[in-house]
C-alpha cells in the first residue's frame, strides 16, 4: 500500500502541463469554491483541525489551530491579514518553488480559503528574492486570479471582500522567520521581534496575523472538497496527510515528490530516488528535515518513519522534509561546517550569542575539519553551543547550534581521529 | 552580512547618478507597487523599489544594475524615510548591489546540498575564467559570488546568473552556458540535464506519469 496518483494533492508538481488558470480549472482547483466558503468560518478551521495538518514549514505546529487564535471580530477596527511564507531558504528544501512555479493556483485559492476562515482583509505572500522567475509566475496567476472575479471584492461571488499581495524579498534567510517577515514587510531589516505580543495578537502593521507555509495553505482547498478523513487516512496519528519530499545529495536521482507522511526513509528512497549512490552500504548519513536539524547515522535512519513523531525519536526532525542524503565519501565534518558558514553568513546580527557564537562556531569547525584542534575543544565547542542554543530571540541561534550537536553526538571518534592524525604529522 | 560595503558617497558619484530618476514606465510601476500597501504604510514599498531601481541602473549601464547614493535618496524622498533607514534596508539584504557589477552577476551556490553535489567543480570553473569572489572580470562580463542556499536542491549543483537558474550542472555544462551568454545567447535555463523536464527523478516520474502528456483530471478516481 503506498500513495496513489489520485490522492496527490499537487498533480501538476513537475510542470509538464501549463501553471495557467484554465489548466488549473481543468485539474480541479478554483471549482465552486463560492461553496467551500460557505460553509462558514468556523465549518472550515473544524474540518482543517480534524484532518490532523500540521504546518508544512517545519516546526509542525497544528494549522487549524493556528488559525482559531485569530479575532473572530474587530473591537478596535484593526484589519486582519494572512502572511504566507514562501521564504523556502533552508538549505535541502526545494518544495514551495515547485508549488509556485507550477501550481500557484492551489496556492491563491488556498490563500482565499483560509484568509477567509480566519477572517483576515488580505493576505500577503512573501516571497524569496531569489525566485525571480516564480515571483513573475506568481504575479501572473494572481492577475489571472482577479480578472477572473475569483480575488478582489466579492471573491468567487461568495460576498466577500479579499485580496492577495505578493511581496518578494531580497536575499535575507533570517526573513523566513515569521516575525522577521513581518518586519521586512513593513520595509525594514528583517530582524525578528520579541514574543510576545504573538501575530495573532499584534504582527502585520500591528494587527492581527497569521503566518502559514506555502505548502499549508495550499493543501487546504483540497482538504475541504475530500474532507478531513481523506486527508487522515495517511499517516501515523498525530502526523497525518500527504507531504513534499525533498530528496537532495548522493542519492542516484534527487527529486521533489509528494508521498505519505511516515513513509519509511528506505521505501522513500528506493521508490523515488534510485537507492542510495553506491547501494546501502555505502550510506553514511542523512539530513532529514533540512540544514537546521541534527544528522542520523545510516543504521538509524534507514527503517525510521519519515514524520514528525518519528524523527523526533531519532533526536532529530522532520522540518521541511528536505532529505539531504550523504554517502561515504562525504567529509562530514567539512559537511557540516559548511552549514555553520551558512548560519554565520545569515545570522542578522542582533542578539550577540547568535552574531558572535556563529562565527565563532564556524571558525572552530573548521580547524576541526582539518584537525588542527585539541581534543579538549570539542567539549568546548559543545558547550558553547548550549550557550547558543535558547539564548536567541528567534530560532536561528538553535538551528546553528543543532547540527554540530549532532555532529559531536554521532561522529566524535572522526573528529578526534583527525585531531590525532594531524598531531602526529605536526610532531613528524 | 557583515561584509558588504557602500561606494562611497563622492562629487564623481554625485555628478554621474545625482540626476537620477525614474524613467516613466517605472514611475508608474512604483506608482502601482506603492498601491499594494495600506495608506500609510508605503514604507513597505521599499524593497521592490530598490529591486525596481537596481534593475533601471542595470539597464542604463549594461550590467545587472546596483544602487548608488543618490538612487537611494530618490526611493527615501518618494517613500518619505530617511535615507538611513533606506540605506539600512539596502545593505541587510544580499541582493542589493551596493558596487558596480558586471553584465553578468554569476552566482554559485555552495551550500552543503549544491556541495555534495560537486559545487566545488562549478566554482573552480569559474575560477579558471578569472572570476574571484566579489570581483569583476577585466573585460566587464562577469562578477562572481557564491551564495547560499537557493533552494534548488533536487536539481544541484546550480547556478544564478541575474535572472535565471541553471541546474543540474557539470564544469563542462557551466562552461557551455557561459559561453553562450559571452556570445550574447540565451542559454536554456532550467536543468541542463538531458531529457529530464524540471525535479522529477531523472529517466521520468514515479509518480503522477499521466500528467507527463495530458492535463489529466484525478477527481474521476476519486
Amino acid at each position: 500500500m503506498s500513495l496513489q496518483d489520485k490522492d496527490r494533492i499537487f498533480t501538476n508538481l513537475y510542470g509538464y502541463q501549463p501553471w495557467s488558470l484554465k489548466a488549473a480549472m481543468a485539474r480541479g482547483d478554483w471549482d465552486n469554491t463560492k461553496a467551500l466558503l460557505a460553509r462558514g468560518q468556523d465549518a472550515i478551521i473544524q474540518e482543517i483541525k480534524d484532518s490532523g495538518l500540521r504546518g508544512r514549514g517545519g516546526a509542525g505546529f497544528p494549522t487549524g489551530m493556528k488559525w482559531s487564535f485569530m479575532p473572530k471580530e474587530s473591537r478596535d477596527g484593526r484589519p486582519s491579514f494572512l502572511v504566507i511564507n514562501a521564504d523556502e531558504s533552508e538549505p535541502g528544501s526545494c518544495k514551495d518553488r515547485e508549488i509556485i512555479r507550477h501550481d500557484p493556483h492551489k496556492l491563491i485559492e488556498g490563500a482565499l480559503v483560509a484568509g477567509f476562515a480566519m477572517r483576515a482583509r488580505a493576505a500577503y505572500i512573501y516571497i524569496r528574492g531569489e525566485y525571480i522567475r516564480e515571483a513573475e509566475t506568481l504575479f501572473a496567476a494572481v492577475a489571472e486570479a482577479y480578472d477572473a472575479g475569483l480575488l478582489g471584492k466579492n471573491a468567487c461571488g461568495s460576498g466577500y471582500d479579499f485580496d492577495v499581495f505578493v511581496h518578494r524579498g531580497a536575499g535575507a534567510y533570517i526573513c523566513g522567520e515569521e516575525t522577521a517577515m513581518i518586519e521586512s514587510l513593513e520595509g525594514k531589516k528583517g530582524q525578528p521581534r520579541l514574543k510576545p505580543p504573538f501575530p495573532a495578537g499584534a504582527g502585520l502593521y500591528g494587527c492581527p496575523t497569521t503566518v502559514n507555509n506555502v505548502e499549508s495553505i495550499a493543501v487546504a482547498p483540497t482538504i475541504l472538497r475530500r474532507g478531513a478523513g481523506w486527508f487522515s487516512s495517511f499517516g501515523r496519528d498525530n502526523n497525518k496527510g500527504t507531504k513534499l519530499f525533498q530528496i537532495s545529495g548522493h542519492v542516484n536521482k534527487p527529486c521533489v515528490v509528494e508521498e505519505e507522511m511516515s513513509i519509511p526513509f528506505h521505501e522513500l528512497i528506493e521508490k523515488h530516488c534510485g537507492g542510495i549512490r553506491g547501494g546501502r552500504d555505502n550510506l553514511l548519513a542523512v539530513i532529514p528535515g533540512g540544514s537546521s536539524v541534527p544528522l542520523v547515522p545510516a543504521e538509524q535512519i534507514w527503517d525510521a518513519p519519515m514524520d514528525f513523531d518519528g524523527l523526533r525519536a531519532l533526536g532529530s526532525g522532520l522540518g521541511t522534509a528536505a532529505v539531504i542524503v550523504m554517502d561515504k565519501s562525504t567529509d562530514i565534518v567539512r559537511a557540516i561546517s559548511r552549514l555553520s558558514y551558512f548560519y554565520k553568513h545569515e545570522s542578522c546580527g542582533q542578539c550577540t550569542p547568535c552574531r558572535e557564537g556563529t562565527g565563532w562556531m564556524w571558525r572552530v569547525m573548521e580547524r576541526l575539519r582539518t584537525g588542527d584542534a585539541a581534543v579538549e575543544e570539542i567539549d568546548m565547542l559543545q558547550q558553547v553551543t548550549k550557550q547558543v542554543e535558547g539564548h536567541t530571540i528567534c530560532a536561528l541561534g538553535d538551528a546553528a547550534a543543532w547540527p554540530i550537536q549532532g555532529l559531536i553526538r554521532h561522529f566524535r571518534p572522526e573528529i578526534e581521529r583527525r585531531i590525532a592524525e594531524n598531531t602526529r604529522e605536526a610532531a613528524e | 552580512m557583515a561584509d558588504r560595503y557602500i561606494e562611497p558617497d563622492s562629487p564623481e558619484l554625485r555628478a554621474r547618478w545625482g540626476n537620477w530618476a525614474w524613467t516613466p514606465e517605472n514611475a508608474a510601476k512604483a506608482q502601482e507597487i506603492i498601491a499594494r500597501y495600506p495608506e500609510g504604510r508605503q514604507r513597505s514599498a521599499v524593497m521592490p523599489l530598490l529591486d525596481l531601481a537596481q534593475r533601471q541602473v542595470g539597464a542604463e549601464t549594461q550590467t545587472q544594475g546596483w544602487l548608488p547614493i543618490p538612487v537611494m535618496e530618490v526611493i527615501a524622498a518618494q517613500l518619505d524615510m530617511p535615507i538611513i533607514r533606506v540605506v539600512e534596508v539596502a545593505t541587510f539584504y544580499t541582493m542589493y548591489n551596493l558596487v558596480p557589477v558586471g553584465r553578468f552577476h554569476v552566482q554559485v551556490c555552495g551550500t552543503t546540498p549544491c556541495m555534495l553535489r560537486g559545487s566545488d567543480d562549478i566554482i573552480k570553473a569559474c575560477q579558471q575564467r578569472g572570476m574571484k569572489p566579489g570581483h569583476t572580470t577585466a573585460d566587464g562580463l562577469w562578477t562572481f559570488t557564491e551564495v547560499e542556499c537557493m533552494g534548488n536542491c533536487a536539481s544541484a549543483p546550480m547556478v544564478q546568473i541575474n535572472d535565471d537558474n541553471y541546474e543540474d550542472l557539470t564544469a563542462e555544462r557551466l562552461d557551455a552556458v557561459l559561453d553562450a551568454l559571452a556570445r550574447g545567447e540565451q542559454p536554456k535555463t532550467g536543468t541542463q540535464e538531458p531529457g529530464r523536464h524540471t525535479v522529477e527523478p531523472v529517466g521520468g516520474p514515479t509518480t503522477l506519469t499521466a500528467m507527463v502528456d495530458a492535463n489529466h483530471d484525478y477527481r474521476g478516481e476519486w
